[in-house]
């Protein structure tokens, strides 16, 4: 998987509640969800993100509640692949489980300003910023999890299981 | 021998399949319980249907409690819940809570015996670990993890590293279960236990109640972590006894465990505490919160919502009237709750002081419906967030503390202790 778009920058601690504030979560559906994606911290949010883009931000992305929602959004929004500093575990779990990519890599999002244009090669783990050249490596997923991923989700994997047994 | 194992090492490894297990591992275990709610069930129901199961692996094992946006806020959330009823029956769900019967889950489901020692429990919602409480693993997920889990019974995990805190010694008069965990965030950050299990032990853990202890582990997750654990002894022994509607069974960490990090702390150096908006984390006394001035307050959540938080903040409250500025929302966090407080007069103690006493709903918790705050208002809540908008505008703020704070606060009509009440402060 490879992606190339303009890089969107968000400080540390982003929480569920700001990418998908519960005032919408009377419903689950995803283009529904996508419209208020991020609109507590920045309302034009929506508006700037184009397909492909780049979400980066510091520690602890996606702290605070398990809602699926939140992944749900940002992929729905035209994110193709957030990078931070560090997860938040439930949020680590449901990116991965529902096929939103994710790469935790310190430096790159020290690397990386607002506007940049990154490529990201997410099989290899490589992300660039065409903007200033710079070429980072991300940590690798344990090969149980790029199993999950591979399969293209949890529930593929459990299908597979199933059909299995 | 296996290797000195922690509490949360063991339940995992004996729920593998395993002699032992060590942090960074990936398993995977077989569930006691698999839980959602109003919010996370629609999406994990709709998953569910494309494993190509037509049962679920156990329909004693799964817990559905709609209590988020019950009773229904409006349209959406009606469809949300009846999505939610009819997956219920076509399975033959059996610990499905209808209105009338329903709770906020995490209180809802250690009061009905549901969790018990020994298990391993996942929820489609955050504070699922709530149930460490009662020595338990349990943790949030996500809704695809709870219809995987709902399919087939078992979960895949890391094994967490765990970080031990030890409080020993007495607490302060006024210092209550909240206030250690508050004071706990404070100290570690938000992310100060990132994939970590907590382990709260110590002759102060020791001495709180049940009620106290899930006020403690069900905050785990606010300082990052992936779970909260509290040893059995005979309190939690008590509490199970009569309740719980299977075996439960009893874990230890061994004397020679390994803990990535151990913190002692000292009982009488927490103060009451409030987190100060937009982070759990954001903590100060509460007598330098005295300036704080506030328009609601809501006593209630996963987090204080039991009976004994009711009664401790009913005991300040008793013979004052709420400031007239400010609205006190009260909402039992069960049914049971809710019945024992009017048993017992804490409903009318409440009433007397002008206060809305609700059916159980989390209802403003996450801003969903019942309490919800205009631009730029504050509210102290019991809750356990005060991310921006969590409880309604994005530029409203919310307050963190206990219930006796909360009590006080409501009375005095800005951030203040139950002794302010008593020197003359506006009641
Ligand atoms: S009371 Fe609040 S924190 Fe607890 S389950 Fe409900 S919404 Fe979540």
């Amino acid at each position: 998987m490879k992606f190339t778009g303009t890089a969107h920058r968000y400080g540390r601690d982003v929480d569920t509640d700001v990418i998908i504030p519960a005032r919408y979560l009377n419903t689950s559906d995803p283009d529904e969800l996508a419209l208020h994606c991020m609109e507590d911290l920045d309302a034009g949010f929506t508006a700037k993100v184009q397909p492909g883009d780049i979400l980066v931000a510091e520690e602890n992305f996606g702290c605070g509640s398990s809602r699926e929602h939140a992944p749900i959004a940002i992929k729905h929004a035209g994110i193709s692949v957030v990078i931070a500093k560090s997860f938040a575990r439930i949020f680590y779990r449901n990116a991965i489980n529902t096929g939103l990519p994710i790469m935790e890599c310190p430096e790159a999002v020290d690397g990386i300003s607002a506007g940049d244009r990154v490529t990201v090669d997410a099989d290899a783990g490589i992300i660039t910023n065409e903007t200033t050249g710079a070429v980072f490596t991300a940590q690798p997923f344990p090969p149980f999890i790029k199993d999950i991923i591979e399969m293209g989700g949890l529930v593929e994997a459990a299908k597979k299981k199933v059909g299995a047994a | 021998m296996p290797r000195p194992m922690t509490i949360t090492e063991k339940i995992l490894a004996a729920h593998a399949g395993l002699d032992e297990v060590a942090p960074g591992q990936l398993i995977e275990c077989d569930l006691d319980l698999v839980l959602a709610n109003d919010v996370t069930a629609p999406i994990a129901i709709k998953e569910f249907a494309k494993i190509g199961v037509e049962r679920v692996w156990d329909p004693a094992k799964i817990a559905l409690v709609p209590d988020h946006y019950t009773p229904n806020k409006d349209i959406k959330s009606a469809e949300q819940a009846k999505m939610m009823r009819v997956f219920a029956r076509a399975q033959e769900i059996t610990h499905y809570y209808e209105v009338g019967c329903m709770g906020v889950e995490h209180a809802l489901l250690p009061e009905q015996g549901v969790v018990g020692a020994g298990d391993v429990i996942i929820g489609a919602d955050s504070h699922t670990c709530t149930y460490g409480a009662l020595g338990a693993f349990a943790t949030g997920v996500g809704s695809t993890d709870a219809a995987v889990g709902m399919a087939t019974g078992r979960a895949w995990f890391k094994v967490p590293e765990s970080i031990k805190f030890s409080i020993t010694g007495q607490l302060k008069p006024g210092v209550g279960a909240k206030d250690i965990i508050l004071h706990i965030i404070g100290m570690i950050g938000v992310d100060g236990a990132l994939y970590q299990a907590m382990e709260f032990t110590g002759d102060t853990i020791e001495r709180l109640d049940m009620a106290g202890r899930m006020t403690i582990c069900n905050m785990a997750i606010e300082a990052g972590g992936k779970s909260g654990i509290i040893a059995v002894d005979d309190t939690t022994r008590a509490y199970m006894e009569g309740r719980s509607e299977r075996p439960w069974t009893e874990y230890f960490s061994d004397a020679s465990a390994v803990y990535a990090r151990t913190y002692e702390i000292d009982a009488a150096t927490i103060v009451p505490t409030v987190a100060f908006p937009h982070l759990p984390s954001n903590t100060r006394p509460v007598s330098e919160a005295r300036d704080v001035k506030i328009d609601q307050v809501v006593i209630g959540s996963c987090t204080n919502g039991r009976y004994e938080d009711m009664a401790e903040a009913a005991a300040v409250i008793k013979g004052h009237t709420v400031h007239p500025d400010v609205r006190l929302i009260v909402i039992p966090a069960t049914q049971q709750v809710f019945r024992d407080m009017m048993h017992n007069g804490l409903t009318d103690i409440f009433m007397d002081a002008g206060a809305a006493v609700s059916t159980p709903t989390c209802g403003p918790c996450l801003g969903g419906h019942m309490g919800i705050l205009a631009a730029g208002e504050r509210a102290l809540a019991t809750t356990n967030r005060n991310f921006v908008g969590r409880m309604g505008d994005p530029t409203s703020e919310v307050y963190l503390a206990g219930p006796a704070v909360a009590a006080a606060s409501a009375v005095l009509g800005r951030i203040g202790l139950p002794e302010d009440l008593e020197e003359g402060g506006q009641s």
